[in-house]
C-alpha cells in the first residue's frame, strides 16, 4: 500500500505491507536509533514522536502514520547531544541500548510538562525501562538539565 | 505480532460495520493487546478517519470518540474539572504515556478486558456506549452482552457532580492489575461500586449505605461488597488474595467516600 509521510524532516512515498510495524520500518528507513527491547509494548526503547506525541513504534502500523510526521532521535540530534552530555556527567549510561527511546521521551516531557516535580518526572518516565544503570542517576541528570537555564542565568 | 491482508480506512461507520461482519475482519483500536497475538486479519478496519479522536461536551454529558486515547482523556482538562483525578487515577498505571498515547477508549471497552482498569473506572460513572447497529446503551449492560461484530462509535459520561474512588494492586508497578476497585456515590444513601481484574472483567453492583459510619459498619459492609463477587487464581494472584484486596479497597472507597481516614 502507498505511504506517504514525513520522516525526520524528509517527505517520503514508499509502496509498505499493512502489517508492517512503524518500528521495523523505520529501522529500514536507517533509523537504528529505534529498537525492539520486548515483546510486550513495555520497555519503552522504540519511542518515536508522532507529529510530536510520543508513542510506541512497535505498537504502531507504519500505515497509519500515513499523511503524519514522525521524529527520531536521528532527527534530534543537537538536543539529543544536550542531555545525553548530562547523562554522561551523572555516570547515568553503561550500556546505552535504551538511551535513544528514554531520550525522545525526556525531550517530550520536556515539551509538555512545566517544572514537573520528581514525581511527575517518574510517573512520565515509567515506561522507559532501564536494566542496568538505574534510575538515581537518570533523575539526577534530568533535573539538571531541565534546570540549566536557570543555572546559566544565576 | 499479526498479519494483515488487506487494510482499509473506513470512510463511514456504515462500511466499517459492514466489512466487520466476516469474521475474519479487525477493528484496530490501540493495537497494544492485538499485536500481543497471532491472527492472520483478512481485514483490518482502521476507525482513524471517522471523527472518533475528540472528546466534546454537551449540556448534560461528555462525548469521547472510540479512537480517544487512554491519554488524551487523562489530560482532558474539562474531564479533570468534571471528574478530579478520577479518570487519570484509573490509567496512570498502564504501562507508559506513550502505550497510553497509543491505546483507546474504544479499544479498551469493546474487548472487556478482564484486567482493563477503565471499563472498571466507567461503569460507576454510569457511562453508556453508541454502537453502529445497537445503539446507545448503558455500559452495564454493554459489559454483559456476548463480544458481537458490531462497531462501538462512542462513549457518554454523564455530567454529574460525583464523590468518586479509584485504586487498583499491581504486583509491580506497570503490570497488568490483580485487582481493580472503583467506587461513586450517585446519591447520599447508596455506593456503587465495581470490582475488576478478579480477574474477570468487572462489574458494577448498589450498596446501600448504613446509617452510622464506625469503622466495624465499614469493614463489614466492605467484607459483605467484596464476597459479593467472585474471584479466581492466576499467576498474578490468588482468588483469596484478590478476594482480601478487594475488601481492603472496598473500606479505603467508604472511608474516603463518607470522608472518613483510611
Amino acid at each position: 500500500m502507498q505511504l506517504k509521510f514525513t520522516l525526520n524532516g524528509t517527505a517520503i512515498v514508499d509502496d509498505i505491507r499493512p502489517d508492517m510495524p512503524l518500528l521495523e520500518y523505520v529501522r529500514s528507513k536507517g533509523c537504528y536509533s529505534v529498537k525492539r527491547g520486548c515483546e510486550t509494548s513495555n520497555c519503552g526503547l522504540c519511542t518515536v514522536w508522532l507529529d510530536g506525541t510520543p508513542v510506541l513504534s512497535c505498537n504502531t502500523l507504519a500505515i497509519r502514520v500515513q499523511g503524519k510526521t514522525v521524529t527520531t532521535l536521528e532527527g534530534l540530534q543537537e538536543e539529543a547531544a544536550a542531555f545525553g552530555a548530562f547523562l554522561a556527567d551523572e555516570g547515568a549510561e553503561q550500556c546505552g541500548f535504551c538511551n535513544p527511546g528514554f531520550i525522545m521521551n525526556v525531550l517530550a516531557m520536556e515539551r509538555e510538562l512545566q517544572n514537573p516535580t520528581i514525581e511527575e518526572i517518574r510517573a512520565y518516565l515509567v515506561g522507559n525501562l532501564c536494566r542496568c544503570t538505574g534510575y538515581q542517576g537518570q533523575l539526577r541528570a534530568i533535573q539538571k538539565y531541565l534546570s540549566r537555564h536557570q543555572e546559566e542565568k544565576a | 505480532m499479526f498479519t494483515i491482508q488487506n487494510y482499509v480506512l473506513a470512510e463511514s461507520p456504515e462500511q466499517a460495520y459492514t466489512l466487520n461482519q466476516k469474521r475474519t475482519a479487525v477493528v484496530l483500536g490501540g493495537c497494544g493487546w492485538l499485536k500481543m497475538g497471532k491472527q492472520t486479519i483478512a481485514t483490518a478496519i482502521d476507525l482513524s478517519a471517522l471523527g472518533l479522536d475528540t472528546i466534546t461536551e454537551t449540556d448534560t454529558e461528555f462525548v469521547l470518540g472510540a479512537m480517544v486515547t487512554l491519554r488524551q482523556m487523562e489530560t482532558d482538562a474539562r474531564l479533570t474539572a468534571q471528574f478530579g483525578s478520577f479518570l487519570a487515577d484509573s490509567v496512570r498505571h498502564i504501562v507508559g504515556i506513550q502505550f497510553r498515547n497509543c491505546a483507546t477508549i474504544g479499544g479498551s471497552l469493546f474487548a472487556r478486558f478482564g484486567f482493563s482498569d477503565i471499563l472498571t473506572a466507567m461503569l460507576v460513572l454510569d457511562a453508556q456506549v453508541e454502537l453502529f447497529q445497537e445503539g446507545r446503551m448503558p455500559l452495564t449492560a454493554f459489559v454483559q452482552m456476548p463480544r458481537d461484530r458490531d462497531i462501538l462509535l462512542r462513549v457518554y459520561l454523564p455530567k454529574q457532580k460525583l464523590l468518586t474512588y479509584y485504586d487498583s494492586y499491581r504486583n509491580t508497578i506497570t503490570d497488568l492489575p490483580s485487582i481493580t476497585v472503583a467506587a461513586a456515590c450517585p446519591n447520599a444513601d447508596t455506593i456503587r461500586i465495581a470490582v475488576g481484574a478478579r480477574p474477570q472483567k468487572a462489574a458494577c453492583k448498589e450498596f446501600a449505605l448504613p446509617s452510622d459510619s464506625t469503622p466495624e459498619t465499614l469493614q463489614s459492609l466492605a467484607q459483605e461488597m467484596a464476597n459479593a463477587y467472585a474471584y479466581d487464581s492466576n499467576m498474578r494472584a490468588s482468588a483469596a488474595y484478590r478476594q482480601h484486596l478487594a475488601k481492603v479497597f472496598l473500606y479505603r472507597a467508604l472511608c474516603t467516600l463518607l470522608h472518613k481516614e483510611g
